[in-house]
């Protein structure tokens, strides 16, 4: 579903080259379910654009569902759901029910598969009591709902979340992830989340990576990931532990942004 | 307004307001508040220099269309409303240079931000004057933007055109502050609006075009025709834009000049007041 | 494209109409504020007779012409020059994993239909200028074109607006210069200007077929600069070529934020 091979991107910032991602090569089959964890600014932010099209990587190679994300950008989005956490894709002053109709017409996803499709949704996402809310007014959990279902109506291969439960409180949580789990067993999606929470990689994944400095530093199953720091029983303490002794130091910075930007929260 | 650099101590500097005993203690606290909240708006702004710029630069643009048009109209009626062409060339460069700082297009202001937000119940329970603090940051902000995009206009038009300079100094002076004074005076009845009004956009857009067509920006009301000219030197966008202008030209006295404005800046300023108590009172009895 | 405009800008429409009175009032309002642009030429005129040789008739025609351009222009495309916005909040992401080309999403985000509102004043305003001037129908022709050319050319001015912006996110306010700064140009005669900056808004940023060089065909008068005649008939061409350098420099601002990540 996802090849990256020996994928590097740099940024020019002041004057100076800047390696955000450097030599990263992994696979992701169909089905599989990987939570990418990293301290900020390792290099998870640029990963996920590189593999949704919205950056093109500087060397190596990208295919995404069969395609080269950044040169069949509407291809790659009609087969693929993107989800950010930090910010909605959904219209804030529409109804969360007219968003859907407009990203159906903007995905030209079938009428009755999209009658459907949205009744499945809906009722997995327990959306039907604020279908008809102004986005606006929602809360940040049923958001995060609205906006998970709309990355979902055009029925994608691939779901690819940014901090999908940042911000949310213990039962959306948990109703986010338990969604989550269920897309992914019985529709068979291959989801590919980013992460702070070692919740959502306890819970859901059965793979990780591990992006620190622009580099793979590790990839393996979360037992896996335990075993590598002897001593250490929370998956909390093992994460902190590797982020604190990674061998390069200082952090390599987050994507450039032009000046007067807000330092972005995600990696 | 936002939580800066400077807002600790300032909050600080409140609070000792509130416990110093002496009233003259209190007064001398309290003016170093307003002072510092001068520099903290001058500072804030400052922030957003490339904006101010390229403001300037638009300014300068502006001036620059505008005067060939003040040019074309006083080739054929020389003198007309007592200014002759330099003069008619001078005023249209100091409108520009006065939509910064008397920030002629609205807002400037983040009050309307922290109202529909909510936020603006901290701030009314802040031992301090919502309405001097505010004036605070904007003489700041006025002060910052008569840098950067007043001078440039200025003087682009004054080697491209040839400007006179100031007929008095000292007294043009005054009437630059009392206009930003003014139009505070009006953008905060404006911004205080939104305490009553759920979507204020359209009340801003109505702001906008009294503002632009009665200050003098789009032509000197001095070349205005019969009422209309008459009303439109006696309301209080006269005061941002065409009378500082009027006492940089000296086209009219500045003792008359100046008592126009300090008059519209006491009304309002004095509604203005009126509008918070009013507004403190909302918030406290029905929680916003 | 036309199809997903369209349907955004209904989504849009929709989402003002959830605010009745305020989409009552700043509709009422746009077209109060460009009364007031007509009150500004009624002045003038009540002060003289002729502005740099032209009538107020005249005057009327070239400003309801450009401004009609304008104001439809800015309806449909003036929100490209929020773009800096986009890149700076991170929502030009959200444009880019939509399989809809972000130019079509970034003009109409934000589409705020009551600035119909204007385009109705501005409509009015030709009319009655050309009521007054009877133009003859041999050279009535001339009249849609133009506002057309007009229309292509002011949204060109926003596309190139926008993808000077991919360089300068800090300061947009600069394309404002040369896109509500083309509309103030072009409303008086311009004659009124320099003969240098004319030749510039002829040869360089064609701002003058917006409907200096087509009004004077339509009005049946000289040029007072004694340009080529031709020149009068060249509107949809220097419209295309201005929409067509848009287009390039809107695909290599795409491109960069693509390639750079700013």
């Amino acid at each position: 579903m996802i090849e990256a091979t020996a994928v590097g991107r740099t940024f020019r910032v002041r004057g100076s080259v800047v390696h955000a991602v450097r030599d990263l090569s992994f696979r992701i089959e169909a089905g599989e379910f990987v939570g990418c964890l990293g301290p900020n600014g390792a290099g998870k932010s640029t990963t996920i654009k590189m593999l949704t099209g919205i950056l093109a990587p500087t060397s190596g190679r990208v295919t995404v569902a069969g395609l080269d994300p950044s040169r069949r950008r509407t291809g790659l989005a009609r087969r693929i759901g993107v989800v950010f956490g930090q910010r909605t894709t959904l219209w804030w002053d529409l109804p969360l029910k007219d968003s859907f109709e407009l990203v159906r017409l903007l995905y030209k996803v079938d009428r009755e598969v999209f009658r459907r499709r949205l009744g499945e949704l809906a009722e997995l996402l327990d959306l039907g009591g604020f279908l008809a809310t102004p986005v606006r007014q929602l809360s940040l959990g049923q958001r995060m709902r609205g906006d998970i279902a709309a990355a979902l109506l055009h029925d994608p291969a691939l779901l690819v979340l940014d901090e999908p439960t940042i911000g949310l409180d213990v039962v959306s949580k948990a109703g986010v992830r338990d969604f989550l789990r269920r897309l992914n067993a019985e529709r068979g999606t291959t989801v590919l989340l980013t992460t702070h929470d070692l919740g959502d990689v306890e819970r859901l994944c059965r793979r990780v990576l591990l992006i620190d400095h622009g580099r793979l530093a590790f990839d393996g199953t979360v037992d896996d990931l335990r075993a590598l720091v002897p001593g250490e029983t929370s998956i909390e303490d093992v994460v902190a532990h590797l982020y604190l002794n990674s061998p390069a130091s200082p952090r390599t910075p987050p994507a450039p942004r032009p000046s007067g930007d807000p330092p972005s929260v995600t990696a | 307004m936002r939580p800066g650099p400077d807002c600790g101590s300032s909050t600080a500097c409140a609070t000792d307001e509130l416990r110093s005993p002496g009233p003259r203690v209190r007064r001398c606290a309290a003016f170093s508040l307003y002072l510092r909240l001068v520099r903290y708006g001058f500072r804030k702004h400052a922030a957003y220099w490339g904006a101010a710029v390229a403001g300037a630069f638009t300014n300068t643009v502006f001036g620059v269309l505008r005067a060939y048009v003040l040019i074309a109209l006083w080739r054929s009626r020389p003198h007309l409303g007592g200014y002759d062409l330099p003069d008619a060339v001078a005023f249209c460069f100091l409108t520009q240079a006065f939509i910064g700082p008397m920030q002629v297009f609205g807002g400037g202001l983040d009050l309307t931000e922290r109202i529909r937000s909510g936020d603006v119940a901290l701030d009314l329970v802040r031992p301090a004057s919502l309405q001097l603090w505010h004036l605070s940051e904007d003489l700041g902000r006025a002060a910052y933007l008569f840098l950067v995009r007043s001078v440039p206009p200025t003087v682009a038009g004054a080697l491209l055109f040839g400007i006179v300079p100031p007929a008095d100094a000292p007294a043009y002076l005054v009437s630059f502050v009392l206009g930003v004074v003014v139009s505070f005076g009006w953008r905060y009845l404006v911004a205080l609006a939104a305490f009553w009004i759920l979507d204020d956009r359209g009340l801003a857009v109505a702001s906008l075009v009294l503002t632009t067509f009665f200050s003098g920006l789009m032509l000197p009301l001095v070349i205005f025709p019969g009422w209309l000219g008459a009303l439109a030197r006696a309301l209080p966008w006269a005061a941002m834009v065409q009378v500082p202008a009027d006492v940089y030209l000296g086209t009219t006295g500045p003792g008359p000049a100046l008592a126009f404005q300090a008059l519209w800046a006491a009304v309002l300023l004095g509604l203005g007041a009126l509008a918070t108590s009013v507004a403190r009172r909302r918030v406290v009895i029905q929680g916003g | 494209m036309v199809r997903t405009y369209a349907l955004l800008a209904w989504a849009w429409t929709r989402a003002a109409a959830q605010y009745p009175l305020s989409f009552a009032v700043m509709t009422v309002a746009g077209f109060v504020t460009s009364g007031l642009d007509a009150a500004v030429i009624w002045v003038i005129f009540a002060n003289t007779r002729s502005l740099a040789g032209f009538g107020v008739a005249e005057v009327m025609f070239l400003y309801g012409a450009s401004s009609l351009a304008f104001t439809v222009a800015d309806l449909l495309f003036g929100n490209v020059d929020r773009i800096s916005r986009h890149i700076r909040a991170g929502t030009l992401d959200v444009f880019l994993i939509r399989p809809a080309s972000p130019f079509v999403q970034v003009a109409v985000d934000q589409f705020v239909p009551h600035r119909v509102g204007r385009v109705v004043q501005r409509a009015v305003m030709l009319g009655l200028a050309l009521s007054r001037l009877g133009v003859p129908p041999g050279r009535a022709w001339m009249i849609p074109v133009m506002v057309a050319s007009g229309i292509v050319i002011f949204a060109a001015l926003f596309a190139l607006s926008g993808a000077v912006q991919f360089l300068l996110t800090g300061a947009p306010e600069v394309a404002n210069a040369f896109t509500y700064g083309g509309a103030q140009l072009t409303q008086y005669p311009l004659n009124v200007y320099g003969a240098d900056l004319v030749r510039g808004v002829t040869y360089v940023l064609p701002l003058a077929f917006v409907n200096w060089q087509p009004g004077l065909y339509v009005l049946g008068r000289e040029d007072p600069l004694g340009l080529p005649p031709l020149l009068r008939f060249l509107s949809p061409v220097a419209a295309l070529a201005l929409a067509g350098a848009a287009a390039l420099a809107w695909r290599a601002g795409i491109r960069r934020y693509r390639s750079t990540g700013s």
